[in-house]
């Protein structure tokens, strides 16, 4: 998130678009209800399922799946053609307004209906009422980015908010919700191909070179590597031999899951390193037991930039071992010793070459987390992104097409399928299944319809029934439900045993590498 | 300049800004007032006047937690009167229902039946499930309040027991209102609000149907904040008892809001949780995950062993095979096909500390960047 989430109090104007809040961040969406009901904030709701946080809406406008930079678009197309936009920060923080212009100047709220099926009407009321804000604030989740136009759909919502100036101030920003507790830790600490700790880029030879001093080695690689969504094709094709996977379970979260497992079957070598025997740990040729949150010291990195502390609380079971003592010691054996002895010993060595988390220690964040970027001692951390500046000096307008979803609904494959979380479980369900309470209130998967839908194909509350894409079937019972809308199904990617993955598309977005998850065509049909 | 406004509470002169309660500026200056239902960031609804404090010139005592400071106003929070007052609520508290600590004058016979015919209710024959963590109960203390002589009704709502997180029992609530607010101004989920009338009142859903067959979402915030034995987690009922256990602050481990908690732990065994107040992000909110799905961690599922596989079959391992094995196979594997024939996928589950040390192995060691998590999925 640029902005905190107190912030999200403080924006007279909220838009959510692809986040069911109240379910998958339900302490956020707090936040978010508060500030409607208490503060008088506006709240703006863009969401293919008519989800609960829509119920506390001044606004709610649905668009088709994969439309999003259709509407933004238009959005935007209002605001320039009726002159609401922040001339000051256009003019003095940006580059490229012109460019955006152009491009939005043919997305007209009739031709932007025609796209996303949301009313002109609607269009021109949302672009007024978050453009007339004093400041408004932008709440985003994966039903952004899981598109093969994410990248386009995350710089589109930048657009929007660079050009009312909503951003480096308070109560403003273009806020991703982070879905899991570590995920913005895993970017910042470099868990990706193409940077080492905060960001910093592999290609750059003076960092590479600061990286092999630290780090005492030579011969760092300087070609960015696989993301995850090409490593397991490269299994496929034979390329990738091994892989060790520590505490992820793609066998259930990657897309088109018949191919993924085809994939790491055809791998010579894969360790897993996890707390759970999961799908994935099934297929290993070696698992390690690991240790769970509980049983570790060390810390996370929430959505809003926020280093927190995590505390052993209990011993782990067994003969289970803290993951970075796991790494260590495979290392040790290939012939690097790591040379910590403590997950605060690998902390100062993190500070030592990260700029961003440098003023950071365990001895500051005992009581209160500190927000990065926070490069020195007395840093106070920085709360809010781009309040002065850009990181790279001005923001920059890109003027962007929409370009439809990979794939269409037709004659054999009626209806789209979107997927997504349910309250009560988290990702693959490893941790949530082991609770009685939270399987009592959802204990297996569900395809989520319209009521007209299910007329439609004439299916009743809790009938099983076999949902098929050009990848793959399941089976799961009907749930009729006023959420969806007419002619999109939502199933759960939680259970295993009804793996939505089998059916999605992992048609990529070019740039991020992220799947379609959010899209694809299935057709629907009673269970024999 | 303008004067500063000011004060008197307890003789000293006190400043205050406009807007401030009188307990406002009693906590701001360390001077104690007791309350029962005053929730921080919630209205200040006045409902048990626990708080109130005697003003010069009022005719009645006023709530400290809804009476506006003012210019010249003289206040005494621990009079005669005020202590009285105090008394008698308190004493009216505790006679409203099982309210089965030993301050409920134990030299009786009538305790003896009391505590047989809660112990009935209760099915159980320990002391009220939450004693020793009771708001009630250290008010009755302080005051030195007992409920003798006073006559019981009994309550007219059985105990809710049938969903898996909370035990809602109504003999126990005092109708604080607290958890109304909680559900209607902290976390609005707007479940829950006071229903019925006069000795009849009870809080409950609309259509007072079970909180498993309503908009309830089991953030459990009620719980926490329930000052009483009326809320409690199911599983901790009776079984978790506030001196046997450890309290370690941590981040929850589910979405990426981060919400600091209270792991409860009590013979190596973390058996509940609490949302940590006054830590931001949360401020004390959780949600049904953080506060009710912690049974993983002890879960008999849990892996305890390496395991190697052997005639296509996952068998249990010494640490020193497994990870031998794992070295001596990347490295033949690094060897013959090269750094980039590796792929290592670390964790948005594990701490900063370990995703950086994973990927220093593949970058270091390995010597490939083919390193990533599930950010994307």
């Amino acid at each position: 998130m640029t902005n905190t989430i107190a912030c999200i109090e403080k924006a007279d104007v909220i838009l959510i678009t692809g986040s069911n809040t109240t379910e998958n961040h339900p302490v956020l969406s707090a936040f978010v209800k508060r500030a409607v009901h208490f503060n008088n904030s506006r709240l703006i709701v863009v969401d293919p399922r008519r989800i609960k946080i829509a119920g506390f809406a001044h606004q709610y406008l649905r668009p088709n799946l994969g439309t999003d930079v259709a509407w933004i678009n238009g959005l935007m197309h209002v605001i320039i053609r009726d002159n609401l936009y922040n001339h000051d920060f256009v003019d003095t923080r940006t580059v490229g307004f012109d460019e955006l212009k152009q491009t939005v100047e043919k997305y007209t709220p009739s031709h932007v209906e025609k796209i996303t099926g949301i009313a002109a009407t609607q269009i021109e009321d949302a672009a007024r009422m978050y453009a007339g804000a004093r400041v408004g604030s932008i709440l985003y989740c994966m039903g952004i980015t899981q598109h093969v136009s994410g990248t386009d759909n995350v710089k589109s919502l930048a657009n929007l908010a660079m050009l009312c100036g909503f951003l480096g101030v308070e109560g403003g920003g273009v806020n991703p919700l982070r879905g899991q507790n570590n995920v913005q830790g895993a970017c910042d600490m470099g868990g990706l191909p193409d940077v080492y700790t905060g960001y910093q880029k592999v290609i750059s030879p003076e960092l590479r070179a600061k990286m092999e001093t630290a780090w005492a080695v030579t011969g760092l690689p300087d070609q960015p590597g696989l993301k995850v969504t090409h490593m397991v094709p490269a299994a496929h094709d034979g390329k990738l031999k091994a892989m060790y996977v520590i505490g992820e379970n793609p066998l259930v979260s990657d897309p088109d899951l018949n191919h993924a497992e085809k994939s790491f079957e055809n791998l010579d070598f894969l360790v897993v390193q996890d707390i759970f025997m999961t799908e994935t740990a099934q297929k290993a040729d070696v698992v390690l037991p690991s240790c769970c949150f509980a049983e570790k010291d060390g810390t996370f990195s929430n959505t809003e930039r926020r280093v927190q502390r995590v505390r052993k609380a209990v011993d782990p079971p067994g003969e289970a071992r803290d993951d970075w003592r796991i790494i260590a010691d495979i290392s040790l054996r290939m012939g690097y010793n790591m040379g910590i002895a403590s997950a605060e010993d690998i902390f100062e060595e993190i500070r030592k070459v990260t700029p961003s988390y440098a003023g950071i220690s365990y001895s500051r964040i005992d009581k209160v987390g500190l927000h990065w970027p926070c490069p020195t001692d007395n840093h106070p951390g920085t709360p809010i992104l781009h309040k002065e500046q850009f990181s790279s000096g001005k923001g920059v307008f890109h003027g962007i097409d929409w370009i439809p979803p990979a794939e269409q609904a037709d004659d054999t494959y009626p209806l789209y399928l979107t997927t997504g979380r349910v309250l009560y479980h988290y990702h693959t369900g490893t941790m949530t299944m082991k609770s009685e309470g939270l399987n009592e209130r959802v204990p297996e998967c569900f395809v989520e319809i319209s009521p007209q839908d299910a007329d439609r194909f004439d299916l009743e509350e809790g009938v099983s029934v076999d949902i098929a894409s050009r990848r793959g079937t399941i089976t799961a019972r009907i749930a009729i439900s006023d959420k969806a809308v007419v002619g999109t199904i939502f199933i759960p990617f939680h259970f295993a045993r009804a793996a939505a993955n089998k059916l999605t598309n992992a048609e990529l977005d070019p740039i991020s590498g992220i799947p379609e998850f959010k899209v694809c065509a299935v057709s629907l049909s009673r269970a024999a | 300049m303008e004067s500063q406004r000011s004060i008197t509470i307890n003789g000293n002169r006190l400043s205050f800004s406009p807007g401030e309660t009188i307990l406002d500026v009693a906590k701001r200056n360390s001077i104690d007032i007791p309350t029962l239902c005053h929730l921080k960031r919630a209205l200040p609804s006045g409902v048990c006047r626990v708080c109130v404090v005697e003003v010069t010139g009022a005719r009645n005592l006023l709530p400290a937690c809804a009476t506006p400071a003012a210019d010249f106003m003289e206040v005494q929070t621990e009079s005669a009167k005020v202590v009285e007052a105090r008394r008698l609520i308190i004493k009216l508290m505790l006679s409203s229902g099982n309210h089965n600590c030993a301050i409920t004058g134990s030299d009786t016979t009538d305790w003896t039946r009391f505590q047989l015919s809660v112990h009935k209710d209760d099915n159980n024959d320990d002391l009220c499930p939450v004693w020793g963590d009771c708001r009630l109960q250290d008010l009755a203390y302080r005051y030195q309040v007992s409920a003798d002589g006073l006559e019981r009704l009994p309550c007219p709502y059985p105990m809710e027991t049938v969903n898996p997180f909370i035990v809602r029992d109504f003999s126990r609530c005092v109708q604080c209102g607290r958890c109304v607010q909680a559900c209607n101004e902290i976390q609005v989920n707007n479940a829950i609000d006071f229903g019925y009338q006069s000795s009849r009142t009870k809080i409950i859903t609309p259509g007072d149907r079970p909180l498993k067959d309503s908009d309830c979402v089991f953030c459990g915030e009620c719980v926490q904040v329930c000052p009483v034995g009326a809320l409690v987690e199911k599983n901790a009922r009776y079984n978790v008892r506030q001196w046997d256990v450890k309290k370690v602050k941590t981040t929850c481990s589910y979405c990426g809001v981060g919400c600091q908690l209270y792991l409860h732990v009590r013979d190596g065994h973390v058996v509940k949780v609490t949302g940590a107040e006054g830590s931001l992000p949360n401020d004390g909110n959780l949600c049904v995950k953080g506060r009710f799905g912690f049974d993983f961690i002890n879960s008999s599922e849990r892996l305890t062993r390496p395991l190697i596989r052997k005639d296509g079959e996952l068998k249990e391992a010494g640490w020193d095979e497994a990870l031998n094995l794992v070295a001596q196979r990347l490295g033949t594997i690094k060897d013959q096909h090269g750094p980039d024939s590796i792929g290592v996928l670390t964790s948005a589950r594990i701490t900063n500390e370990e995703n950086y040390l994973a990927q220093k192995f593949a970058r270091a060691v390995v010597k490939t960047n083919n390193v990533d998590h599930c950010a994307r999925l």
